[in-house]
């Protein structure tokens, strides 16, 4: 269940643009009709000129795909509506080419009861630009210590569930989770952190944290957790989404837990694929996240497994902060930073253009692999396909301004960069979201 | 509010290739190093005259902003300032603004409004000085930072090693004791490796980072393993970190028993260090300390001309020993 707020379905002819959809065998010139806000024809270009009364985009040269959809985002509202709310996070969502988000659940209050998530299904509702879906938390105030009602959130339109920002501790409660989650059928998406191994680290544990000083956040407190919580979930024949990997032993274990049977699925950020720790030397908090940024190793490790599909989907972990609460000291400074408004491109320079991976498999990353997560349809370029639609001019050059963001936070790495590929019109659910 | 915001961020302009900082070793080339040192040396020789004050900085401003204790250090910024006529100003943490809770930017601000020179910073959290680099106009001089970096500690480590030694390159110096938590030992290191000293490690293997040797020294766990050297640096153990439940190592009885310094465990000749304050029993045996071979006293003597060099360095342009020699004439 997904939501946003009602508006003009659109008419429109996108014209003559490279209309690319891995997952419907699709790349070719095309004439695309969208009418009353559905693909209507799909046509090789210029074969119709008859506009039909439609709006007339001129595409040449421009690529069209599925819009995007992210299965992480931090939209901070309720309690940090300074930072985030529901209209300018989907409003920076559809900046950056997506046609969905999913909101995680750890605000202020947490997400963990049908009347939190009903307020909140509510606002967006009123004020979502782009439909929004809902995970609400595993356990009650993502304590640890109680299950949610899974049901009844699932009911009031909860997608999954996650206690993001802080790891299930108990092996215990977990496993009662995934029994339970039977019931609702919605998968859990986990936060693989052993705080015991990661206690007060902010820096991948390694030759730049002790080259700087930082207590180091090793591979191992990720790829421990990640290890318990795969054997659970094949204990218990259950689904599993791991959040935000981050490290090469995490994505050793998903490939055979796959390999076994376990219906496991991951996601990796931008960040995680473009960076490594050495970043971190420049101490600018705008590169503090958990988990951390790792070494060359671990980051080849993640581009393979999103490579072969073994990591299904690209998150962006969209966590706005505070202006104030980074302008601190690198050690100072909260987790997070954002992302939205700069994925594709980001992705697109980093890993297309220096030819990591196809453009294909980015594409299918960021559209069909995070539906199925959360069993959402996916965006296609189809004929009777509601019209998630994003068109892209690949070879603009677009220098990273806090001037041009719509999210009411700029905790973004990517400040003062020159990236490749821009957003130039999104369509969600039938409705023109973004138009540069 | 993102664009007031942004209004007020372009006023500053960016910082440009000529305001330079010492925020790291890192920072430095080997010619910068020698040149700082040598800087240092010209001073020294002032410093014997009758008269110690030398005219350089004058009309010069130097803030010391200092969020955590400190004697040595504080100090010896404030008379090497003092001595090159610069006007000083100190502020801590205490008795300040920052008691009700302002933050290092807004501190920062305030203090940049004077329009100092320098501002040099000592910080509990890493990344402190680069903050202040990015909201001032001054140079900025890291007098330590978390456990990151105390680069001037590291200079002026050297310089007494090389007036004891009469040379660097070559140099054997095995670390001992509580290098995961030293910017003194991250600095020494990679200081050392840059005038072509051998670097030792010996510490319990719960107090050595992992991916230390990537900054090219050696580690062991076997404090015979510093037979060899020609210094024994000693870290300053932490109280804190020897809490119960730390864990970093079983007991303090433990840790002195397998890894303090002690008459026995240095050989004769073997010069000892130390970056005070110490904790006489733990790291180390008094004796030690007490002994003539130690340059505990040498490392504070260099901190004042180190410092002295450091911020002439960052202040004044051009060749510089030709300006000290002018300045000598002068004074």
């Amino acid at each position: 269940m997904l939501f946003c707020k009602g508006g003009p379905k659109a008419d429109l002819l996108i014209r003559g643009a490279r209309c690319l959809d891995p997952s419907e065998s699709l790349d070719g010139s095309f004439d695309v009709t969208v009418t009353r806000g559905v693909i209507s024809r799909l046509e090789p270009a210029g074969s119709r000129p008859d506009r039909n009364g439609h709006r007339v985009v001129e595409a040449p040269g421009l690529l069209l795909t599925p819009g995007f959809v992210d299965p992480h985002v931090h939209l901070r509202t309720p309690g940090r509506e300074d930072e985030e709310t529901i209209a300018s996070g989907t409003r920076a969502a559809a900046a950056g080419g997506y046609c969905a988000i999913l909101a995680m659940p750890n605000t202020e209050p947490v997400v963990d009861s049908a009347a939190v998530l009903g307020a909140l299904v509510e606002s967006a509702r009123r004020e979502a630009e782009i439909p929004v879906g809902f995970l609400a938390a595993i356990s009650k105030g993502q304590r640890g210590g109680e299950l949610t009602e899974q049901v009844e959130l699932a009911d009031a339109g909860a997608l999954g569930f996650s206690d993001d920002g802080h790891p299930v501790e108990s092996a215990g409660l977990l496993r009662r989770g995934l029994q339970y989650s039977a019931v609702a059928g919605r998968p859990l998406a986990l936060h693989c952190e052993e705080r015991t191994l990661s206690r007060d680290g902010q820096v991948h544990e390694g030759e730049v944290s002790a080259e700087l000083g930082f207590t180091g956040y090793p591979s191992i407190a990720e790829s421990a957790m990640v290890g318990r919580d795969l054997g659970l979930a094949a204990h218990e024949e259950r689904p599993l989404h791991l959040l935000h990997l981050s490290a090469r032993e995490s994505v050793e274990l998903l490939r055979r837990a796959q390999a076994d049977g376990v219906r496991a699925t991951a996601e990796v950020t931008p960040h995680h694929l473009c960076l490594t720790h050495e970043a971190v030397r420049s101490l600018d908090p705008n590169l503090k996240m958990n988990p951390p940024l790792r070494a060359d190793g671990d980051r080849a490790a993640l581009i393979d497994a999103l490579r072969d599909g073994s990591i299904g989907s690209i998150a962006t972990d969209h966590a706005p902060h505070a202006r104030h609460e980074k302008e601190v000291p690198f050690e100072d400074a909260p987790f997070g930073v954002t992302g939205l408004e700069t994925a594709f491109a980001a992705l697109y320079t980093h890993l297309v253009v220096s030819g990591l991976i196809s453009l294909e498999t980015l594409l299918a990353r960021l559209t069909a692999g995070p539906a199925g997560v959360y069993g959402l349809k996916p965006p296609r370029l189809a004929v009777d396909a509601p019209a998630d639609l994003v068109l892209l001019d690949l070879s603009a050059g677009v220098t990273v301004r806090e001037s041009a963001f719509h999210s009411r936070s700029a905790n973004s790495w990517l400040l003062g960069q020159e990236l490749q590929g821009q957003v130039r019109l999104t369509v969600a659910r039938g409705r023109v979201v973004h138009e540069l | 509010m993102t664009e007031m915001h942004l209004v007020a961020d372009e006023l500053v302009p960016p910082a440009g290739p000529e305001r330079r900082h010492l925020l790291a070793i890192g920072d430095l080339s080997a010619d910068d190093v020698q040149r700082l040192l040598a800087t240092a040396r010209s001073f020294a020789r002032s410093l014997e005259r009758e008269m110690k004050k030398l005219p350089t900085l004058r009309g010069r401003t130097v803030v010391n902003l200092f969020y955590e204790s400190s004697t040595r250090t504080s100090s010896s910024f404030e008379l090497a300032a003092k001595r090159l006529s610069a006007d000083t100003m100190s502020i801590k943490a205490t008795g300040s603004a920052v008691d009700k809770g302002e933050s290092l930017k807004d501190t920062a601000l305030t203090l940049g409004a004077y329009e100092p020179d320098v501002i040099v910073v000592r910080h509990p959290r890493i990344g402190a000085p680069h903050l202040v680099v990015r909201h001032t106009r001054a140079h900025v001089v890291n007098a330590g930072d978390g456990k990151n970096q105390h680069p001037t500690q590291a200079l002026l480590d050297l310089y007494a090693m090389q007036e004891a030694l009469g040379r660097l390159e070559g140099l054997q110096v095995a670390i001992v004791g509580d290098v995961l938590h030293s910017r003194v030992a991250r600095s020494l290191i990679q200081a050392l490796r840059l005038v072509g000293a051998e670097v030792l490690l010996v510490a319990p293997p719960t107090l050595l980072p992992r991916g230390i040797e990537a900054l090219g020294c050696e580690c062991s766990f076997d404090i015979g393993a510093i037979a060899d050297a020609d210094v024994v640096y000693a870290l300053r153990m932490q109280s804190e970190r020897m809490q119960e439940g730390a864990n970093y190592v079983p007991s303090l009885r433990e840790y002195s028993a397998l890894w303090s310094l002690t008459p026995e465990r240095l050989r004769p000749g073997q010069r000892l260090m130390h970056p005070g304050p110490m904790n006489r029993g733990v790291e180390l045996d008094g004796r030690v300390a007490d002994a003539a071979s130690a340059l505990v006293t040498e490392q504070v003597r260099a901190g004042l001309v180190v410092r002295m060099a450091v911020l002439y360095d960052l202040l004044v342009h051009g060749p510089v020993e030709a300006k000290v020699t002018e300045l000598e004439a002068v004074a």
